[in-house]
């Protein structure tokens, strides 16, 4: 089953909630069958039957995201740098949804970092356009993936390596 | 107005002394005695939501010689205890020697300056016992307002001559352009400070670049 996994991290991000699951649905048009929210601390945890369109599970919080990232086709984030890098390490394609509600949010500067690298999309602007405009157009073909953590290999060396210089 | 003039003069010599200590604790970093060791404590600096998830990357890739490990959260934080356990629990070491240990947080996101301050003193109180309590070896931090606090206290162990702690401080993969306000602070009291990205590298010559790490 295709499906889309939309996460919003610890804060709460209702605007995004309440667009995907909003009736004229964009998703099953492009043939997604199945939405998993992780909906944080906003203020509705959508049930079951609030999508009649689409298969719909929701819930708050989970301690590891990785197991949803890895059943999904496509991940919308809310730009966190957490589920950003594990989206794309995992090889998902992924839409970064900008939450302009939130004053000074230092975490946009990774997600434009990564969209100007062009692994991922990202949109500021009001999101409900912003997502029918996007997803029509989410051409996967576009986006690079993203290379694993870094040059070397053995990123427990990396830590080690300026005492090992040092000493 | 002797005893002022004697008490003003202590202050001196003793402020003098402090500085002084913190320059050779600042230049011994780079000289410490890290081989002889088999295991090293570290106390990992957790901060909230994204800076945890970002701090346990980079735990990640720790090789378990880097035991035990200590977490610190701040107190108001469920969310990042558990996903240390997870965390934890998925390393799959026989012997996982972990805590968590919480103290008061030092500053909330849109916190004013003023009340930062006390807060962070607040902080710096129980950060104080906690560092003199595990004395480890190194300490981890990616830029949550607790690393401040911690890291001064971490400090001021090898100010008194009980132990050198070794301050990693690894800025958080969003900094790209800029540094965070903790960032800052800890750029001249870090032992090694890691940057994650090219134009961060060119403003802090300090700084050690080797490509995103988390």
């Amino acid at each position: 089953m295709k499906t889309v996994f939309v996460t919003v991290g610890t804060t709460k991000f209702d605007q995004l909630i309440e667009s995907i699951t909003s009736p004229e649905n964009i998703l099953k048009d492009r043939g997604y069958e199945r939405l998993v929210l992780q909906v944080g601390k906003g203020s509705v945890l959508p049930t079951a039957d609030s999508c009649p369109h689409i298969s719909l599970e929701a819930y708050r919080f989970k301690s590891s995201i990785a197991e949803d990232i890895e059943r999904s086709d496509l991940v919308i984030s809310h730009a966190g740098a957490g589920s950003c890098l594990e989206t794309l390490g995992a090889g998902k394609p992924l839409l970064v949804v900008v939450n302009d509600t939130l004053m000074d949010n230092h975490q946009l500067e990774l997600a434009r970092q990564l969209y100007v690298d062009s692994h991922l999309l990202y949109c500021t602007c009001r999101y409900e356009k912003c997502l029918l405009s996007v997803i029509p157009s989410f051409l996967l073909e576009n986006v690079i993936p993203m290379q694993d953590n870094c040059t070397l290999n053995q990123p427990l060396l990396l830590l080690i390596i300026p005492f090992l210089l040092h000493v | 107005k002797m005893a002022l003039l004697v008490g003003l003069s202590a202050l001196s010599f003793l402020l003098m002394l402090v500085s002084f200590r913190l320059y050779v604790v600042l230049k011994a970093g780079r000289n410490c005695p890290f081989r002889a060791k088999e295991s090293f404590a570290v106390v990992i600096v957790a901060g909230s939501g994204g800076h945890t998830s970002e701090v346990l990357r980079l735990t990640g890739s720790l090789s378990s010689a880097f035991s035990p490990r200590y977490y610190v959260v701040a107190d108001t934080d469920r969310m990042s205890e558990e996903k240390i356990s997870t965390f934890e629990n998925s390393r799959g070491e026989s012997t996982s020697q972990f805590s968590i240990c919480q103290i008061p947080r030092s500053r909330e996101v849109h916190q004013s300056w003023s009340s930062s301050v006390v807060s962070t003193l607040k902080s710096f109180c129980s950060s104080l016992p906690l560092m003199f309590r595990i004395r480890p070896d190194m300490v981890l931090c990616n830029g949550p307002g607790t690393c401040v606090p911690l890291c001064v206290a971490a400090l001021l162990l090898g100010i008194l001559g009980i132990k050198k702690v070794v301050i990693v401080y690894v800025e958080s993969v969003c900094r790209v352009h800029t540094l965070s306000l903790t960032g800052k602070i800890l750029y001249s009291l870090s032992d090694y400070f890691f940057v994650q990205w090219p134009s961060l590298r060119d403003k802090y010559p300090k700084s050690i670049f080797l490509g995103r790490i988390v």
